[in-house]
């Protein structure tokens, strides 16, 4: 063995043993796993080690960045006039709509006015691209190429030309990452556009969503489309989310099986809008301070249709 | 020169310091290459380790695998403290094990390797279930073997310098 013995044996300094550093390093990091999952104090320590590790990620990029741009280099002809046509044709058919909407939005704003209400938040955007999906296999999420400094906050909300992809769930200097709807921790408040019934919408591996907590009885069909109906403040109104594609009734659950798909590209890549700030929504309501009957739970509340 | 062969019996110069840590920050580089969800993709960053670990006992251990694991943390995205339970504990068991692993040849040295990767893979797994994340597949697992089998041509890239002679010499074999 020609490694192993090289040093001299150190008989008398080898500091504490195997098993105690062992259990020192274990502990270390479940302190860390546990302030990071349960607490989230561990941020500050991410930026600034991302600091460091940002030039090695950009880095590492380059050679897709490359093979990138260079199929795109030699993409032929033929797509390009394929596309070029199906996107004047998609022009053409949407001009309608935004000829008008401006027309629409003017009105809109004074009928508003005359019924003093407050006014609809413009949405502003911030164009992005999605450079690659993250590598941690245990969630869904992308990075994108826009960060703090292009005042790119957590909470807001991402969209592509179709619908909600996700939202921004943490920012660098130079990067953020964007968790997909699609994730088994992202909550997305919908309602039926049908009949405005209204959910929560949560991911359910494999690329689908799920709508958790409706009775067995709930009205929804498979075909429904889900919008934001923007009870919380982040998610602007209206925004297309999903579509209902498989509805199980089973009478031994309380709640019904309710499998959806997402509207948008959600797993593909490419433009997206990072809409801006959601003004804030107004202050709840304060409790009321006498309870006279129980409470039914929280899962009860969301069923209330509108 | 004399040919690099696998047999450990040969004299090899003394590790630097410095290429321990290019290395390992060679391999961290590998990782980040966004490959996607790609099955298969090795875990160069573990491996590179196990290797260290196993070499260099007095040298690698598990506060470099800490180190490392809090990078791999912020840079592949995941919970912090992820990446570095995992390595500290494979680079205690890779310390342990170094002497009986070193007997070997190369071949079966992978088949004891590909068990300390899995452990790595499945502590991770057992940690981000546990709050509750999605299962990844199958095809998760793919990745130890992968790295199981670069074992063999790992072996001689990192221990290339270590075959160099100081200068040559035509009346010293080494």
């Amino acid at each position: 063995m020609s490694v192993v013995g090289q040093q001299p044996p150190p008989f008398f300094n080898r500091g504490p043993a195997p098993l105690a550093r062992l259990a020192f390093f274990v502990a270390l990091s479940l302190l860390m796993l546990v302030l990071d999952l349960r607490f989230h104090t561990l941020e500050w320590a991410r930026q600034a080690v991302a600091l460091v590790v940002y030039p090695l990620q950009r880095l590492a990029y380059a050679p897709v960045e490359g093979i990138q741009h260079g199929s795109g280099y030699f993409t032929t002809l033929v797509t390009l006039k394929n596309d070029n046509d199906l996107l004047r044709q998609r022009q053409l058919s949407t001009a309608n709509q935004l000829l008008r909407q401006e027309h629409l939005e003017l009105e809109n704003q004074r009928l508003r006015a005359l019924l003093d209400m407050k006014l609809r938040q413009p949405a502003t955007g911030e164009m992005a691209e999605i450079l690659y999906a993250a590598r941690d296999r245990f969630a869904r999420r992308v990075i994108i190429d826009k960060g703090t400094q292009q005042s790119i906050s957590p909470g807001q909300v991402v969209v592509d030309e179709q619908g909600v992809i996700g939202q921004v769930t943490r920012s660098f200097p130079l990067l953020s990452e964007v968790t997909l709807i699609t994730d088994k921790d992202q909550a997305v408040p919908v309602q039926i556009v049908r009949n405005g019934l209204r959910s929560v919408l949560f991911g359910a591996g494999a690329g689908n969503l799920e709508l958790r907590f409706l009775a067995a009885n709930a009205d929804v069909q498979a075909g429904d489309i889900l919008v934001t109906s923007g009870l919380d403040g982040v998610y602007l109104p209206g925004l297309p989310v999903a579509k209902v594609t498989r509805v199980d009734r089973d009478t031994a659950y309380a709640f019904a099986r309710i499998l959806c798909e997402p509207i948008a590209g959600v797993e593909r890549h490419g433009q997206v809008l990072v809409l801006g700030r959601h003004e804030a929504a107004p202050p709840a309501p304060p409790e009321q301070e006498h309870k006279e009957r129980p409470e039914k739970g929280k899962k009860g509340k969301k069923r209330e249709p509108a | 020169m004399i040919q690099p062969t696998h047999y450990s019996n040969r004299i090899l110069r003394p590790v630097r310091d410095w290429f321990v840590w290019l290395t390992i920050l060679l391999a961290i580089f590998l990782s980040l290459i966004p490959v996607g969800h790609l099955p298969g993709y090795p875990e160069w960053v573990a491996l590179t380790l196990a290797f260290w670990c196993i070499r260099e006992p007095f040298k690698v251990g598990m506060g470099a695998a800490l180190l490392t694991g809090i990078v791999m943390d912020v840079g592949s995205a995941s919970v912090m403290g992820q990446h570095s339970l995992a390595y500290v504990l494979l680079a205690f068991t890779a310390n342990g094990l170094s002497r009986r692993i070193l007997q070997f040849p190369l071949p079966q040295q992978a088949l004891q390797i590909l068990p300390l990767m899995l452990g790595t893979q499945l502590i991770m797994l057992a940690t981000r279930m546990s709050v509750g994340s999605e299962f990844p597949g199958l095809g998760y697992f793919l990745e130890s073997f992968s790295s199981a089998l670069l074992w063999y041509p790992l072996t001689y890239m990192l221990l290339l310098p270590q075959y160099q002679p100081h200068e040559k010499d035509e009346n010293r074999p080494i």
